[in-house]
């Protein structure tokens, strides 16, 4: 991808690159061949999945409203085939997580991953899921959502532009793209 | 004010009155339901419109400071304020019975702070869990991580209520239940999509009737009001922004006037017209979005869309001016961060007539809709008494006959020199708070149009000194937000951190009036009432 130069303080312009580590990694790891069947039907496998990912909404404060903008028109997630969000974690396989997570709510987080069926996906939205953000010396707030549950992808801000949301769901879609999905156990 | 005297003294007879810029009483503590009812049942004075129930932590004392108004005009305002020294069990009176916000208001001071009320129908700790160590207000507060883990261990939902209630022979404790003992109940929230965030409302029913809601709240308690006592006034601006983040502009602008008045600078004339007109695009944000969810709520994607669309419009010129589309960091101390971009007055100048058309539109195709109309008319009735009595303001309270804007009662920034009608309506039902909401957009506009061409050159901020020290004191500051009226009080002691900072949230006032309003209702428009009251939880929760 070309870059125009970006002129921000303290990070260089090739920080901004497309990693691909991942894939590079897979073409390493396929360099001495692979199955003919199985690789070429994983392959059709990861692209569908990775472009009908139906996220679950858990979304605790300001960054579920850019959620809902990015949803809506003007962002617009069908593009990625992300549109059919469900309220129900049995049925998704991404939950975003867009919001502060406190005490009172870790159980119930907790509860809602563990009830999502495999494979499933985590994406940590905003400051507060990250790192707990500006709230991070408060008495009752999780330092981060990835202490409870693992997260795949995060995306920084507060709150993130739909666009960097985009971004890092384009993140996972190309994590799950390499996956392998037949033959072996997942992740 | 003479007359207020008068009467405070033949009540009681030991309370002290100093004559501050809002009159304070301080009284003992079995004293203040006395005092509080004789304000609020006298024909002239009529206090009967709690504002802020503020717990304290003086020091050698623990108490509250309790801010009233009287319905009929908001500028009147009086402080009582009362304290106990007994640290190890703290006792104080409730005055749940005169003024029903007070119920939640002291569950949150028990959590917070440890006082419990005498009288209190229920009183288990709001925010916090029941287990939790501490109460977090307190300045001996031990924030050991160590004392309050992170569990990931799911707790029983316990459904009865301790309290202690004052009987002939002397104070009982008891436990009541919440529910009987053959209710159905369901769990709606915490996650749940219309619940419009973490709220939770434990609801028995009966059939699909609801019989009762319980409600709990905590699940974004974050601490903001203790996180800022240890931060200077700039850094706690960002905190107002992320409370109700659909007014943030306006939020940010109550801090920003508070600080301001306490230090004695004036704002200039071209950041004021600004900070008016964000702070009207920001309210036209906030009803559209809540336009959407509740025609979300009830079913109606398309029109979800439609609002949202409606709303970029406004973001892009957010976007523009300061970089920040929900959260804009525009406001500062003194006046304004960015001053507005070239083609401001173009871009807001093309979305008034555009917003108008659309505003016809909506109606055209939701507001008459038999199937909208069968869900929101006559359902969900509050009426005058209990608007003002559960302290709900903004377009909820409008919507049942209660002239309650405080930028008409209290102007504020250039809301004096604009011509605007205050929204009344008198159903009460969910459709009344549907349509103030549509016309307030209106009025909105029609603020802006007044005030984007003349906004006048000039400086867009007067520097403050570069460490903010505000002179020892009190400070109230009160405003008009989208979803009622935002409070700030500020106790400070001279230094650049305030002792006590509390944040009043219209939000907590519509949410204690759900269980009120929704009983008897059935369970699927328990939902579109929601959608009406536009609640925003972080704005609860703080």
């Amino acid at each position: 991808m070309e870059l125009k130069n970006i002129n921000i303080k303290g990070i260089p312009t090739e920080e901004f690159n497309d990693n691909e580590y991942l894939e590079n990694y897979i073409k390493e790891l396929e360099a001495n061949g692979v199955n003919v069947v199985l690789s070429k039907l994983d392959e059709m496998i990861n692209w569908g999945r990775s472009n009908s990912i139906w996220p679950l909404i858990y979304a605790t404060s300001c960054c579920g409203i850019e959620f809902m903008s990015t949803a809506a028109a003007h962002h617009d997630i069908a593009r990625f085939g992300m549109e059919v969000t469900r309220n129900s974690p049995r049925q998704a396989d991404l939950m975003i997580v867009a919001g502060t997570m406190v005490h009172k709510m870790a159980p119930l987080i907790k509860r809602v991953y563990d009830q999502m069926a495999e494979p499933k996906y985590v994406l940590a939205m905003g400051a507060c899921a990250i790192s707990g953000g500006p709230f991070v010396n408060s008495y009752h707030v999780i330092n981060g959502v990835d202490q409870i549950i693992p997260v795949d992808v995060y995306v920084p801000g507060c709150p993130p532009r739909p666009e960097s949301l985009f971004y890092g769901l384009m993140q996972l879609q190309r994590k799950i793209k390499v996956e392998q999905f037949l033959g072996n156990k997942q992740r | 004010m003479e007359n207020i005297k008068k009467v405070i003294l033949s009540a009681v007879k030991e309370a002290v009155i100093e004559d501050k810029k809002i009159l304070t009483v301080t009284v003992e503590p079995d004293k203040l339901h006395l005092l509080a009812k004789t304000l609020r049942d006298n024909a002239e004075l009529q206090f009967d419109y709690l504002v802020k129930l503020i717990g304290m932590d003086w020091g050698e004392k623990l108490g509250v400071i309790y801010l009233l108004s009287t319905s009929k005009d908001l500028s009147k305002e009086i402080v009582l304020k009362t304290g106990t020294a007994d640290r190890e069990n703290p006792l104080l009176y409730s005055v749940t019975d005169l003024y029903e916000t007070a119920h939640y208001n002291e569950r949150e001071v028990y959590a917070l702070l440890g006082i419990r009320f005498i009288n209190n129908p229920d009183m288990r700790r709001f925010f916090l869990n029941s287990d939790w160590v501490g109460f977090p207000l307190r300045k001996d507060y031990d924030a050991n991580p160590e004392l309050n883990p992170v569990s990931v261990e799911s707790v029983e939902m316990v459904d009865t209520a301790p309290r202690i209630m004052e009987t002939a022979d002397g104070l009982v404790e008891e436990t009541v239940n919440i529910f009987e003992d053959d209710d159905y109940i369901i769990n709606i929230g915490p996650q749940h999509p219309s619940t419009h965030g973490v709220m939770h409302f434990r609801t028995a029913l009966d059939g699909e009737i609801v019989k009762k809601i319980d409600v709990h709240s905590g699940y974004i308690h974050r601490g903001i009001e203790k996180l800022s006592e240890n931060l200077t006034y700039p850094q706690i601006l960002h905190f107002t922004d992320r409370l109700d983040y659909l007014s943030a502009n306006i939020n940010r602008h109550a801090l920003c006037m508070c600080v301001e008045k306490a230090i004695e600078i004036e704002v200039p004339e071209r950041a004021q017209y600004i900070r008016t007109i964000m702070d009207e695009l920001n309210r036209i944000d906030s009803h559209l979005l809540a336009w959407s969810a509740m025609t979300n709520d009830l079913g109606a994607t398309t029109a979800f869309i439609y609002g949202m669309r409606e709303r970029e419009i406004i973001l892009d010129i957010f976007d523009k001016t300061c970089g920040g589309r929900l959260i804009i960091n525009q406001n500062v101390i003194g006046g304004v961060m960015f001053d507005i971009y070239a083609d401001f007055q173009k871009d807001v100048k093309s979305f008034i007539p555009y917003m108008r058309t659309k505003l016809i539109e909506y109606d055209r195709f939701f507001s008459h809709n038999v199937i909208a109309l069968g869900r929101m008319v006559g359902i969900g009735n509050m009426t005058k008494e209990e608007a003002i009595t559960y302290a709900v303001t903004g377009p909820a309270g409008r919507a049942s006959g209660w002239s309650c804007d405080i930028r008409k009662h209290q102007p504020y920034s250039l809301y004096n020199k604009v011509e605007f009608k205050e929204v009344i309506r008198t159903e009460g039902d969910s459709y009344a708070r549907y349509l103030n909401r549509l016309d307030e957009i209106e009025e909105s506009l029609h603020i802006i149009e007044q005030l984007i061409d003349n906004i006048p050159a000039g400086e867009i901020i007067t520097k403050p000194k570069a460490i903010i020290r505000i002179p020892e004191g009190e400070y109230f500051q009160r405003i008009e937000a989208a979803k009622g009226e935002f409070g700030v009080y500020i106790d400070s002691r001279g230094d650049k951190t305030p002792y006590r900072m509390k944040f009043r949230s219209p939000s907590m006032a519509l949410v204690s009036v759900m269980p009120l309003i929704c009983q008897g209702e059935k369970i699927s428009d328990l939902i579109g009432i929601g959608g009406s009251m536009d609640y925003v939880i972080p704005d609860i929760d703080r």
